[in-house]
């Protein structure tokens, strides 16, 4: 079942200030993607990258809603996610380049990035890991009644894991302060969602978790943002948990090296076209919401930002030999 | 007040007590209440041992039964311990822990080293091991070992139900996950615990009895095997000091270590399969660590290589029992280095 | 008339339920006085000396040297030098089969039970139906079992009450801020839980402070004192010990501070030692000791309490008992002490029949 917002009504729902701040944060996941992309080719970031470049919408629509009472998991996909909770893109650049100056004192990486204090239960390198972790986090908001809400973002891969499904039957019996949000961009991998997904789309799943299921055109932050209201405001007043569809597709590969030969030319068309930016600033500037030069101001501000995160995580030393064995337990 | 009580009770009055203590404590697993949505009673079962029974009605809210979902459950319990909460999650029997492994041994344990040393992830996860009941071979296996493999949990395995109070008491205060193993066939085994609430230091062993010439260390229920062929090999004038390291992780090689340096010798009983089990762990710290006082080869007493069997004439071949402790304790003390 | 009379296994403490006779200190044919050390007895948790409570003959040994015995059960016979051999044979026998079979008339030891003073649980050991109460008052760090010597032999003379005071033994484990004037409030309150208006009261180290602290605050309460190496005598102290009492996380960091206690080491049982283990590991139990610390000690690690003053305000006949080789609290110079030799800071386990005396002589008739 589509269910989709008509743009007039969110709009006018949002500020001039609370406008710019989603464009900020959109422009500055795109900028830091677009940069470790480039980063990447040097040779120069060790291990794997997944990029998380034209699905900005998503993170960012839903994060606007949340707050110090909420937590959010992610993927190995996870920079986009981070960057909507509040977590510092500049420990972030260290921690992908392997600094000890990053999020995680460079022993975790792209895949494992997290900032608890944020509520950021960390991207996870496995498939399927994060939603389990949401129901407890739920659960502890739920049992401290200070109406938190926990989100678990997964891929179209993911939602195919036994604990995922688990997780999203367990939400509902137990009536948890859960959103499920389903990122699909169409692959998994290099195996196509539409092949994978055994459903027509993976909201239809919902049902059969007795929760709703709706699904948002991902491009459209607007769409994103409605949606992820009712479900947050719903899950926080103890209506239980949504699974929330985004569907969009993602401009690099699996991982930075992926050849991508599975693919047709959908980016570049959606680049063109159904860009989350490009209809962002069309929409809000067209409208009169936000002038073209406080945008402008932004996309300095972030490349500024992205400059000075690469800049300071090139020159951060590596950690130090003796921060192999620390950091194992609390006692031990 | 010391009275005598069984394991079961002594683990449970850890539960109530820490309970009462920590508002944070909640308890979740498959029908640790039992009831959920049927007609009968709440709390029917208290867990399927009764181990829980009684906290649903004295903590409501603070009790969750769960549907059959354990990579859900166990998760779940693991997520709401880096937001605060206490969870002490019931894997109902090891063997499952394939269906739930990723979320202790990829996310809980590795949580505080991936993301730098902040998290603090205190769950405990309580679950039954261990053969002797006919229960066959997907519920009675030792498997142990392979959570002491995991960097980032710790692991408990009490012998008597002193130890079983004092360890969960500590499991739950302590902020590492930590997996409790109780043996299936303990529950009615009785012991002197004090009615006061007490925490055991998680990495201590203890010298369950004092000893001259040979050291056996023995793991979870091997400590009774293992006080019965000391007692036998009294008889024989073989005096035996039993190690019982209470937790694996971390193990107190120290003790182990300071027990062999004294009699030389070193039987090591654990019920787990042989490949890769404590046996093997200890024997190896041992063997490298105390070579000098050594005397004779470490023999190891353990399973062997093979699922557990059902039928009873089988299954008592597979759990090491007193005899086969004590021909292992004979040997080490009749070696006799050839050629030297 | 045969004037026959066993000697029989004794009941040390609330959990004996038999023990070995390690050597036998007299021979048959000896004459024996009351008092006199009659065989050395050991049980799994401490060693003790088994003194004789009459006169006579020792006529016949029913246990020999290695022979364990049951509580209660009749280990030598005891008579006149002209009690037919006959009648010590069937004696003999008669005992020996009792021993054997295993049946032996349980003596009951003391009651324990727990009672409110002041709305906290303090646990209490009775033993003994005389008309003249006695209440012994335990040290820092140890409990109402502590006793176990000197409780049994006074109960023929006394009804005697061993307490665990606050923080310590099975009772609540809150000390409060640690006060003497607390711990003294506590020993009167038991008193008044006992219907007792008086008691002779005795305490050991830090329950000496105690009582003479309660013979302070009320003396009219206090029949007399028996002090047995009491805190609060001299400006030095063993501080350490008490630290380490305190801080000690295992056995065998406990032991050589254990060892502190006795003159002779090899009283630290295996059995004590974990039995004080499982007693710190209890909830609470660190912090009443570290309270308890403040008490005892002033900021130089010299002793806080001034007990002769508390004596001078009491004006309660007192009696002063030490072992020689104290290395917790030093014999006073001052103040006369009765100096015991061969014994430790625990004189009353060490030497129990010097500390039963005393008690003794301050009971009428």
């Amino acid at each position: 079942m589509t269910d989709t917002m008509p743009q007039q009504r969110a709009t006018a729902a949002l500020e001039r200030s609370a406008l710019v701040q989603a464009y900020r944060t959109m422009r500055t996941i795109r900028a830091f993607e677009d940069r470790v992309h480039d980063e990447f080719a040097t040779g120069d970031i060790p291990g794997f990258v997944h990029l998380y470049a034209g699905e900005e919408a998503s993170a960012t629509g839903v994060c606007m809603h949340l707050d110090d009472r909420d937590a959010i998991a992610s993927t190995h996909r996870g920079h986009g996610h981070c960057i909507a909770k509040g977590v510092d893109p500049r420990t972030m650049m260290a921690e992908i380049f392997g600094r000890a100056t990053g999020t995680c004192k460079g022993k975790g990486g792209s895949m494992h990035i997290a900032d608890l204090s944020k509520g950021m239960l960390g991207a996870n390198g496995i498939v399927g890991g994060g939603p389990p972790l949401i129901c407890g986090t739920a659960l502890a908001a739920k049992q401290a009644g200070d109406g938190g809400v926990g989100v678990a973002f997964f891929g179209d891969g993911a939602s195919n894991q036994g604990t995922t499904l688990e997780a999203m039957n367990l939400a509902s019996v137990w009536n948890l302060p859960a959103l499920f949000v389903a990122e699909n961009n169409g692959y998994a991998e290099a195996t196509a969602a539409g092949w994978s997904v055994a459903a027509d789309n993976i909201a239809d799943r919902a049902a059969g978790f007795g929760m709703p299921g709706v699904i948002v055109d991902g491009f459209d932050f607007f769409a994103v943002h409605e949606a992820a209201g009712e479900a947050i405001a719903r899950a926080r007043e103890g209506g239980g948990p949504t699974l929330l569809e985004v569907k969009f597709t993602r401009y690099y590969g699996h991982f930075e090296g992926d050849g991508q030969a599975y693919r047709a030319d959908e980016v570049a068309e959606a680049k063109r076209s159904t860009d989350c930016l490009l209809r962002f600033r069309e929409h809000v500037t067209a409208t009169g919401r936000v002038p073209e030069s406080e945008l402008d101001d932004v996309d300095a501000a972030v490349t500024a930002l992205i400059d000075e995160s690469v800049t300071q995580a090139r020159q951060a030393p590596k950690p130090a030999a003796d921060q192999l064995t620390t950091d194992v337990y609390v006692s031990y | 007040m010391a009275r005598t009580i069984n394991y079961r009770e002594a683990i449970s009055e850890a539960l109530a007590q820490e309970m009462d203590r920590d508002q944070r404590v909640v308890v979740m697993g498959e029908d640790n209440a039992g009831g959920a949505g049927a007609p009968g009673s709440d709390d029917a079962w208290g867990g399927v041992m009764g181990v829980t029974k009684g906290l649903y009605d004295r903590f409501p809210g603070r009790v969750l039964d769960t549907p059959i979902t354990e990579s859900a459950f166990v998760g779940a319990a693991i997520g709401a311990a880096t937001r605060g909460l206490r969870p002490v999650a019931e894997l109902m029997f090891i063997d499952f822990l394939g269906v739930c492994f990723d979320q202790i041994y990829n996310q809980a344990a590795k949580f505080r080293y991936m993301f730098g040393g902040e998290a603090v992830t205190p769950v405990v996860i309580r679950t039954m091991y261990g053969a002797g009941l006919r229960a066959a071979a997907q519920h009675s296996q030792a498997l142990y070992p392979i959570f002491t493999h995991i960097p980032g949990l710790k692991v408990a395995v009490p012998s008597n139900p002193y130890d079983a109070k004092g360890l969960m008491t500590a499991a739950i205060r302590d902020d590492d996950p930590v997996i409790f193993c109780e043996h299936k066939a303990m529950y009615e085994v009785t012991g002197e615990v004090p009615e006061d609430a007490y925490a055991l230091p998680l990495g201590e062993a203890e010298v369950v009895r004092d000893g001259d010439d040979v050291t056996v260390v023995a793991i979870g229920r091997m400590v009774s095997v293992a006080e019965q062929a000391a007692d036998q090999l009294a008889g024989d004038g073989i005096s035996c000091e039993v190690v019982d390291p209470r937790t694996i992780s971390p193990l107190d090689t120290d003790t182990i270590l300071e027990s062999v340096e004294h009699t030389g010798r070193l039987v090591v009983v654990d019920e787990a399969t042989p490949r890769c089990n404590l046996a093997t762990d200890i024997s190896a710290t041992v063997a490298k660590e105390g070579f000098g006082a050594l005397r004779a080869p470490i023999e190891m007493v353990t399973a062997p290589h093979t699922p557990v069997p059902f039928s009873d004439a089988l299954e008592d071949l597979y759990v090491p029992d007193a005899q086969r402790v004590a021909n292992a304790v004979k040997a080490t003390v009749g070696y006799e280095r050839s050629g030297a | 008339m045969s004037g026959i009379r066993p000697v029989v296994m004794p009941k040390w403490g609330l959990s004996m339920t038999h023990g070995k006779i390690t050597e036998w200190l007299v021979e048959v044919g000896d004459r024996v006085s009351d008092g006199q050390d009659l065989a050395e007895i050991e049980t799994d948790k401490i060693a003790g000396t088994l003194e004789s409570n009459q006169d006579g003959v020792l006529r016949a040994i029913v246990a020999e040297a290695g022979r364990d015995a049951p509580v209660s059960g009749t280990i030598a016979i005891l008579a006149e030098a002209d009690t037919p051999e006959d009648e010590i044979t069937a004696a003999v026998a008669e005992a020996r089969e009792q021993l054997e079979s295993g049946e032996v008339a349980a003596e009951s030891g003391p009651v324990v039970e727990a009672v409110e003073v002041g709305g906290r649980r303090i646990s209490s050991a009775v033993l003994g139906d005389g008309t003249e109460p006695v209440v012994l008052v335990h040290g820092y760090g140890g409990d109402k079992n502590s006793w176990l010597f000197v409780q049994e032999p006074l109960s023929a003379r006394a009804s005697v009450h061993a307490i665990d005071l606050p923080g310590h033994g099975e009772s609540v484990k809150d000390v409060g801020d640690g006060a003497l004037t607390g711990l003294a409030e506590v020993v009167l309150g038991y008193l008044d839980a006992r219907g007792l208006g008086s008691a002779h009261l005795v305490g050991h180290s830090l329950g000496g402070a105690v009582v003479a602290q309660a013979a302070a605050t009320d003396p009219g309460r206090v029949s007399s004192l028996t002090l047995v190496a009491p805190a609060g005598f001299t400006t030095e102290i063993n501080a350490g010990f008490l630290r380490g009492m305190a801080e000690a996380g295992s056995r065998r960091e406990l032991k050589p501070h254990v060892a502190q206690l006795f003159a002779d080491p090899e009283q630290v049982t295996r059995r004590l030692l974990d039995d004080l283990l499982k007693f710190k590991r209890l909830d609470g139990v660190t912090d009443c000791l570290r309270t308890l610390q403040g008490t005892l000690l002033d900021a130089d690690d010299h002793q806080a309490v001034d007990t002769p003053a508390l004596l001078a305000k009491a004006e309660v006949p007192t009696a002063v008992l030490w072992g020689a080789a104290d290395q917790v609290l030093p014999v006073p110079q001052q103040h006369s002490p009765q100096v015991v030799d061969g014994a430790g800071h625990m004189l009353h386990m060490e030497r129990p029949n010097e500390v039963v005396q005393a008690v003794l002589a301050h009971l009428p008739g």
